[in-house]
């Protein structure tokens, strides 16, 4: 990894931190808040990216993965508090609140689904695959809008948010801490996962299918792997927002969501490492400044994202880096 | 037996519905390769437009009239000030700048009208029932749905097959550096193809809003609903439009009421119920894998 490249991506996350940090140095509790939701928002779409930006593979469905996750962190610490079994066949399984218990489930849960979507959905190309992960996504929704042992449409909240090792959870400082570690792993992750063999592969099917079949490479199962692993960061994002929220439901799965994490890795530019951070930070940023002005502050994010579609097509940071650096 | 009759019915009625929707997309989608996600919000705006004319002047008819040519109207200066500046770009552009027209256009709606539902009072023709041979008493306006739907295929089949419109369309899907060297005005003819997709889109809005209510959102659940048909028929295809849209709404509405009552011959009644809806709103995906797996590219579809 250049350094050149790397940069931009290292002032990124460094500017989200500093953020936080002086935001709860000088009592601004409220803007942690927002900056945690802009480290998590920014993971979902690190691992939508992962897929979309260096795979080509647009899924319009990662609020499946997203909410997965989450529904799996409420589900666990309903049941804790509430000291029932999750489970009881094939062995008692019981709910648990310890972050660090919960993440692996989460992740395995989103990955899974992400295995059994990307399976079917890989079959197809270009606008079928839009449509098929999106069907896919809106399935879950209406599950858990009908299925109404946790919640339904109601969704689910427990009310202490989970713990972690040797932190107090409920300091926002802290939580952001959390959550930002991961990101920052995830980052470190998925950079070297694109330098890889693999994510040469990757790329490579993405640019020009025929030459990497022609080469010995199954573009299906590359393809699918990436999709895999993206859907399970967006289930560990799923389950970071759960506890910000400490309350989960059907909205996390909607095709809204799904939109809106395409919209952060847009914003920021497809295929850039921090890109996702820097949309979401300008998402949530325009939604607390245009909020308060105007109920239909989502009009004016319209407006904006089709000035930036018809007119800066690589995103802001594409638009702030100029030509330089693609990393 | 009657109730399997009814529910039947429904399902084509349903179906109908989601045809008027898939049409206009899978056209616009075989025609200038784009995918349009503001296809549902043509639909709100058709059922707006009903609303508003109807309480306006007080009949129903010219509200009709009204939702297909405001959407007709909306989705041609759509189509002129940001939609032809997207078929060249890659899907992904397409979703966003669509998807962003979406949240323009409910907004707008929402502004314009407020977020409380409409309703509609049907005109005294259609208002009530029919007893059909066999004794089954029917909505005479779930009927007129059915027949307006079959009308509106007959005729989409006839101008894509027998007019030169159609023809243009058809040469347009197969080759379009082609029909546009042979002096064919491809802008405008692109304009007309989205403005037809838009106009079908409003109507099936404005009849859906007479059954049901007007709000803002109502597009959206719609919408996907019309991808799934698209995508089990076939991009591009309207024949596949119609089959899609009949298995679409047949299975939603059988399953949702046949589902529940299965499961309760083998569970208890309130499981039964829950269960049932649950699968039941999950079918037509599942409708939709199967499709997949047997045919990737639909039940019609030529191209990948």
């Amino acid at each position: 990894m250049r350094l050149t490249g790397a940069l931009p991506n290292f002032v990124v996350f460094a500017a989200l931190i500093a953020v936080a940090v002086i935001a709860d140095l000088t009592g601004n509790p409220y803007i942690v808040t927002l900056a945690t939701k802009v480290a998590i928002f920014g993971l979902a779409g690190v691992g939508l990216n992962l897929a979309l930006g260096y795979g080509g593979l647009v899924s319009f469905g990662h609020a499946a993965f997203f909410g997965l996750g989450g529904y799996v962190t409420a589900i666990l610490a309903s049941h804790a508090a509430s000291a029932t079994p999750v489970a009881t066949f094939p062995f008692t399984m019981m709910g648990t609140n310890e972050m660090l218990a919960i993440w692996p489930f989460a992740i395995l849960v989103a990955g899974f689904a992400a295995l059994v979507i990307g399976a079917l959905s890989l079959r197809t190309k270009g606008v079928y695959f839009i449509m098929v992960t999106l069907a896919f996504a809106q399935m879950l929704y209406y599950f858990a809008i009908s299925w109404p042992t946790y919640g339904g449409e109601d969704g689910l909240s427990f009310y202490v948010r989970n713990t972690f090792p040797g932190a107090n959870t409920f300091a926002p400082l802290q939580f952001f801490g959390i959550c930002a570690t991961m990101l920052a792993i995830t980052m470190v992750l998925v950079a070297l996962l694109t330098q890889s063999r693999f994510g040469l592969a990757l790329r490579a099917a993405k640019e020009n299918e025929t030459r990497v079949i022609a080469s010995g490479i199954k573009p299906f199962a590359i393809r699918l792997t990436a999709f895999v692993l993206s859907g399970m960061v967006a289930g560990l994002a799923g389950a970071l927002f759960a506890d910000l929220n400490r309350f989960v439901s059907p909205t996390m799965l909607s095709w809204h969501m799904s939109g809106e994490i395409i919209i952060f890795v847009i914003l920021g530019g497809v295929g850039r490492l921090a890109g996702p951070i820097a949309g979401a930070a300008v998402f949530i940023t325009l939604e607390y400044l245009l909020g308060p002005i105007s109920d239909h502050w989502q009009a004016l994010l319209g407006f904006l994202l089709i000035l930036i579609v018809l007119f800066a097509p690589k995103g802001l940071m594409g638009l702030a880096l100029g030509k330089r650096g693609n990393a | 037996m009657l109730l399997l009759a009814e529910q039947v019915l429904n399902g084509l009625q349903y179906g109908m519905m989601l045809f008027l929707m898939a049409a206009g997309l899978t056209l616009v989608f075989g025609v200038m390769g784009l995918i349009n996600l503001a296809h549902g919000s043509l639909y709100m705006v058709g059922a707006f437009a009903c609303a508003a004319v109807a309480a306006a002047t007080g009949s129903f008819w010219l509200g009709l009239a009204a939702s297909l040519a405001a959407a007709a109207a909306l989705g041609a200066l759509v189509e002129i000030v940001v939609i032809r500046r997207l078929y060249a770009r890659d899907h992904l552009d397409q979703v966003l700048a669509t998807f962003a027209l979406i949240l323009v256009f409910s907004e707008g709606t929402r502004w314009l009208f407020g977020s409380f539902p409409l309703y509609l009072s049907l005109p005294p023709v259609l208002s009530g029932a029919v007893t059909l041979p066999g004794g089954l008493i029917y909505p005479a306006f779930r009927l007129a749905i059915i027949v307006i739907g079959v009308l509106v295929a007959l005729g989409l089949f006839w101008l894509i097959t027998r007019t030169r419109l159609g023809i243009r369309i058809r040469a347009g899907e197969a080759d379009r550096e082609m029909i546009a060297a042979l002096g064919v005005d491809i802008a405008k003819l692109y304009t007309m193809v989205f403005a037809l997709g838009a106009a079908l889109a409003g109507l099936s809005g404005a009849l859906v809003g007479s059954v049901q209510s007007v709000q803002v959102g109502m597009g959206e659940p719609v919408l996907i609903l019309a991808f799934v048909t698209v995508v089990i028929g076939g991009i591009g295809s309207i024949k596949g439009a119609l089959i899609g849209a009949l298995l679409v709404g047949m299975t939603d509405t059988l399953g949702k009421a046949l589902l529940p009552g299965l499961f309760a011959r083998f569970m208890e009644a309130s499981a039964a119920t829950s269960v049932g809806s649950a699968l039941a709103s999950m079918l037509i995906y599942v409708l939709m894998a199967l499709v997949l797996i047997w045919r990737p590219t639909g039940l019609y579809g030529a191209r990948a």
